[in-house]
């Protein structure tokens, strides 16, 4: 099971909180999912401090661990103001950090990324960056002082699941220590399944859980897939290979053809 | 039998319309003494619409809401029996579909069909669904409307507490200490005046970020809405609702662009965990509550569930007891 900074958290699945059909459903997701970490976005809901507190106090009897994020923000400075005032509301210094660059498909914004994650761990932020699969960006950040990496499968809301497979497989191999989250992207099951057997330790959804005709069973369908692909990497699956191999031996065949 | 009613906003009218109507003395105390924008349902969209709310809501809101468009007229409000239209923009036509497989009671129009319903639509939609048995009202004019009439049949409007006879409590957030579960959702809305305009009927644009719907209220006059965000806030539009809003209205017309923005509005809906509305029974006073974005919807509905509860009939559908 994941680490992160130093946390244990009992499951690899991890839901945010926006766009369910109501709290209640919201809640039932997250029952039959057993995520460990619920997102939550200060953002939007935060004008005038204490007003989101009713959504708040909602979230925090699922008793899960809580992440804010900084969704929606475009700059640095707004970033870095929603972490602060995310710590004030929620008394954690857990940020999922978001810096939006391109408004139309919610592409990080990669250099004020990498600014706004050094100025946080200076504040004594534990940071999770949204990220694309850039090698060169994860140094930077991990560098920046990051200890956990959230590369997107696919843009925010999509769920095309993961588009560079070659990109992620990359990032894995070179982050071996780095835990590493699929934040975004995903839609299907099946796709997260993928992930954990590339060996990621977690992945991090929403819509796709949320805007489900039946968001508690997809949750749980969800944990089932994640269950299923960490179990799978874990056993050491089989190369692929170009060349036919029986799994019983054919007999009475003399030659290699 | 005597009942005080707290609350002038819909759901407080729509009790005491159904219970002047089974002949109970009935009072409504207000502190602004009848409907306002101190009242939600002031800023609702007056939306009718059951077939559409049945995408993300659940089947009591639809089954329940059918009868409200009935249930109005014969209080002598103005519905507007004109159904819906559901578009989406060129690229989200997949959201389209996705909301036709969520819903039921609607048909596909082509861009003749859409020519037909909504001529200036035709220009840029050439694909919208057709939901031909819903209707809207004029949320503000219905309100007024119906207390004049219920003043004329002897409902007495009061801004002092009463305390004659059994109560019931209508006053959406403000019960909040008595309905701990009660939250807020906070909306905001605009009013356009775009007499260039000519949409005759309840738009809906679907859209993955941000989607809107566009009531009509006559003579040029347009509604826009709403933002649903979790937060009790009451007021403060923010620039970046309002900028969505309006980006959705001119993609869907670019008429609007040239629309004079008469009206922002805030408040914040009351709903419950499950965001369903419920009659509470607590300690004798009768609480209607909880009717989120579905106050002209599903309030006929409560207050009839609310008036049966008090003459001592079956347990109402939506009926929860209080668990101290």
């Amino acid at each position: 099971m994941p680490v992160f900074y130093g946390t244990d958290i009992a499951s690899r699945l991890m839901l945010g909180t926006a766009q369910y059909p109501s709290p209640a459903v919201l809640a039932e997701a997250f029952r039959r999912s057993g995520a460990g970490i619920a997102t939550v976005s200060v953002r939007r809901e935060a004008g005038g401090g204490q007003q989101g507190q009713d959504f708040w106090s909602l979230i925090d009897s699922l008793g899960v661990t809580l992440l804010p994020n900084t969704a929606g923000c475009h700059s640095v400075r707004e970033a870095v103001t929603t972490a602060q005032m995310a710590r004030e509301l929620f008394g954690t210094n857990w940020i999922k950090l978001e810096v939006i660059g391109h408004a139309d498909t919610l592409q990080p914004d990669p250099f004020g990324l990498v600014e706004a994650a050094r100025i946080l761990t200076g504040e004594g932020f534990h940071v999770f960056p949204y990220c694309t699969e850039d090698l060169v960006l994860c140094d930077r950040l991990v560098t920046a002082g990051c200890q956990v990496l959230m590369p997107w499968g696919a843009p925010i809301g999509t769920g095309l699941g993961l588009n560079n497979i070659y990109g992620l497989r990359s990032l894995r191999a070179h982050f071996p220590d780095v835990p590493l989250v699929i934040d975004a992207g995903l839609g299907l099951p099946s796709q997260a399944a993928q992930a954990m057997e590339l060996g990621f330790d977690a992945v991090l959804l929403n819509t796709a859980v949320a805007r489900a005709g039946d968001p508690a069973a997809m949750a749980e369908a969800f944990a089932g897939a994640v269950a299923a692909g960490a179990l799978a990497h874990g056993a050491d699956p089989m190369p692929p290979r170009d060349m036919a191999a029986p799994s019983t031996p054919v007999l009475g065949k003399a030659f290699l053809a | 039998m005597k009942v005080t009613i707290r609350g002038s906003g819909v759901a407080g009218l729509c009790v005491a319309a159904e219970l002047a109507g089974r002949g109970h003395e009935v009072t409504v105390t207000d502190p602004a003494g009848g409907p306002g924008a101190q009242g939600c349902s002031w800023w609702a969209g007056g939306m009718l619409a059951p077939d559409c709310e049945g995408f993300a809501a659940e089947e009591v809101v639809i089954r329940l809401g059918r009868a409200a468009a009935d249930w109005w007229q014969a209080q002598g409000a103005r519905v507007i029996r004109r159904g819906t239209l559901v578009v989406a923009l060129g690229r989200d036509r997949g959201e389209l579909d996705h909301f036709a497989r969520r819903t039921a009671n609607h048909r596909w129009l082509d861009r003749a069909g859409i020519a037909e319903a909504e001529p200036q639509l035709a220009e840029r939609f050439d694909r919208a669904l057709w939901m031909s048995d819903e209707a809207h009202l004029d949320p503000r004019a219905t309100l007024l409307g119906l207390r004049d009439r219920l003043a004329a049949r002897g409902v007495r409007f009061t801004t002092e507490p009463c305390d004659g006879g059994r109560v019931v409590d209508c006053t959406g957030l403000a019960a909040r200490a008595a309905l701990p579960e009660l939250r807020g959702v906070k909306g905001e809305m605009m009013v356009l005046r775009a007499p260039e305009v000519a949409l005759t009927r309840p738009v809906r644009l679907l859209h993955p970020r941000f989607p809107l719907y566009i009531v009509p209220r006559g003579d040029g006059v347009f509604m826009l809405g709403a933002t649903q965000i979790e937060s009790g806030e009451r007021t403060r539009a923010s620039v970046r609702s309002v900028m969505e809003l309006l980006s959705a209205a001119y993609a869907l017309d670019p008429a609007f662009g040239e629309a004079e923005l008469a009206e922002i509005g805030t408040d914040a809906r009351p709903a419950f965990p499950d965001n369903l509305p419920r009659v509470t029974d607590l300690g004798g006073t009768l609480y209607v509550n909880g009717l989120f974005r579905h106050g002209f919807l599903l309030a006929p509905a409560l207050a009839r569930m609310a008036a049966e509860a008090l003459e001592g009939h079956a347990k109402p559908e939506l009926w929860h007891e209080h668990h101290a």
